[in-house]
């Protein structure tokens, strides 16, 4: 508990800590989503041509 | 070895390569966060001036560096990329503006909650590396700015390598003037200068800390640069017969 | 890069004749100079509206406000640096003249600063006054401001030449120049404080004349490269 408290600047503390593991699962969420975007893009469009050939 | 790097930047053995690259930095990146987040946060003692507030230095600084690290990854790729006609250094530089707004974004919001306790405001102007970050920050939006203005990729490319390339000449002038503006009235700094020597204990988990954001970094630059390549690629007869040949599998 | 030979006496010359068109063209459209003062001294007299006309205030955040009113009219008028060449198809003209591009863009800076930055300078002691600053500050922000409103130029050349035709290329010049001028601002405004404050303004106008050289030898070859990229 006392742990947690950290001399009364808890909140802050675990806060910017909190924040730092949310922007980096946002940067890798992000990305990933971008590479799935952008290949099931090209994918519809690559089907699109097969077919029309 | 030449021949490794020059195959790497040819896009689709960068394409394939990328992915066997990144576990390679993501996982001893996150190793290095555990460690620096698990000592900086119980092991390091607190700080004679600031107690436990100070143990945010362990996010901060390190988004910090990163911010910086990340617009000179972005001039040298722009500059390569202008001067030796390299596709794939363009790809770098566009990806590795967004990382490094969030970082700087990072930085001044993990900065301004750890000055609310030090300075009772949520914003202090006076703060050199808050001003800094600040400015970085508008750096990053200037460009990415200016990229999404122009609808021609070369172009764009071209245009905004010209503009990274002035805004790394300036930098370091811009953390000077703020450096010498903060110092006229001798404000309080979340980091103070010239202070005792910093204990061997609180400063390996922030070294610790730093590498493993620097490792992320490139993890996750890797995997933007592998989806922007893709992107400019797309009409290539690589890109076809790859996906062709995967049959469906992202 | 192609090899073409020009010899100083050629140069100087071509660019000098840039320079005066430039102004004549100017001579005929005041407005394009005028218009920036006039916008200059609109934004001084904001601050006393917005923030009330007591003497202490004006005097302490004057040689402030002033530098910032220079700087947007600076940015107005950095606008229209190439915009007029690139509708008359002139700045086409510039990219395939023999004479070295980087020689021509600083010869349109240079024309610029004349028109745009000078008068500022110039009107800038009236302004001043307003707010209660004293002859020697008077004095030291004239400087300041003619050493700042050339760096200003020059780099302002840089993002007008990267963002010339792009649509709201206005707001997209001004959000790319502005981070990078804020060195100069806070230079400048902060040394005619320290001269109001009694200390001696060398430090500031060191940094300012440094700024203006390393912009006069690098910002040419920048805008160069710029033009180049954004008219292909």
């Amino acid at each position: 508990m006392e742990a947690l408290a950290m001399g009364d600047y808890g909140p802050y503390v675990w806060t910017c800590f909190a924040l730092t593991g949310l922007v980096l699962v946002i940067c890798d969420w992000r990305a990933r989503s971008r590479q799935r975007q952008v290949y099931r893009d090209i994918e519809v469009r690559v089907r699109a041509l097969e077919e029309g050939e | 070895m030449w021949t490794f790097f020059h195959k790497l930047a040819s896009p689709p053995h960068f394409y394939r390569l990328a992915p066997q690259i990144v576990p390679w930095l993501a996982v001893p990146g996150l190793l290095c966060i555990a460690y620096g987040t698990y000592a900086g946060l119980f092991v390091a003692p607190p700080d004679y001036q600031q107690g436990d507030a100070f143990r945010i230095i362990y996010v901060h600084v390190p988004a910090a560096y990163l911010s910086m690290l990340a617009y000179m990854v972005m001039a040298i790729s722009a500059a390569i990329g202008l001067i030796w006609r390299m596709k794939l250094a363009h790809a770098v530089a566009a990806s590795a503006a967004p990382l490094g707004a969030w970082f700087t974004f990072l930085a001044l919001a993990t900065g301004s909650i750890w000055g609310r306790p030090m300075w009772g405001t949520w914003w202090e102007w006076g703060d050199p590396r808050l001003m800094s970050e600040l400015l970085m920050l508008f750096l990053y939006f200037g460009y990415m700015a200016l990229r999404a203005a122009i609808d021609d990729t070369v172009k764009a490319d071209k245009a905004s390598a010209v503009l990274a390339i002035v805004g790394a000449v300036n930098v370091p002038i811009i953390h000077f003037s703020v450096e010498w503006w903060s110092s006229l009235h001798q404000g309080p700094t979340l980091i103070r200068a010239g202070g005792p020597a910093i204990d061997a204990a609180m400063l390996y988990p922030l070294l610790a800390m730093i590498l493993g954001f620097s490792l992320l970094f490139g993890a996750l630059l890797l995997r933007r640069v592998r989806s922007e390549v893709l992107y400019r690629e797309r009409r290539k007869r690589w890109v076809r017969d790859m996906i062709l040949a995967a049959g469906g599998r992202a | 890069m192609s090899e073409r030979e020009t010899s100083l006496p050629d140069l100087l010359p071509g660019a000098y004749a840039l320079v005066r068109r430039d102004l004549r063209v100017a001579w005929k459209r005041p407005g394009d100079v005028f218009n920036p003062l006039i916008f200059f001294a609109m934004v001084a007299t904001l601050f006393p509206l917005a923030t009330g006309p007591s003497p202490e205030q004006l005097a302490f955040s004057g040689p402030g406000v002033v530098w910032v009113a220079a700087l947007l009219a600076m940015l107005l008028s950095l606008n229209g640096l190439f915009w007029s060449d690139f509708e008359d198809g002139s700045l086409e003209q510039l990219l395939v003249s023999p004479l070295p591009l980087p020689a021509l863009a600083l010869a349109k800076t240079i024309a610029h600063w004349l028109l745009s930055g000078l008068p500022l300078v110039i009107v800038s002691p009236a302004i001043a006054m307003t707010y209660r600053l004293p002859g020697a500050v008077i004095g030291v922000l004239m400087l300041t401001l003619m050493l700042g409103t050339l760096s200003l130029s020059l780099l302002g050349a840089i993002g007008a030449a990267l963002t010339v035709g792009l649509p709201r290329g206005a707001a997209l010049l001004s959000l790319v120049i502005l981070p990078l001028a804020m060195p100069l601002l806070v230079f400048g405004a902060r040394t005619v404080s320290f001269v109001a404050a009694g200390d001696s303004y060398a430090a500031g106008v060191y940094f300012l004349a440094a700024y203006a050289v390393l912009g006069l030898s690098l910002a040419p070859f920048a805008t160069a490269a710029a033009l180049r990229i954004s008219n292909e």
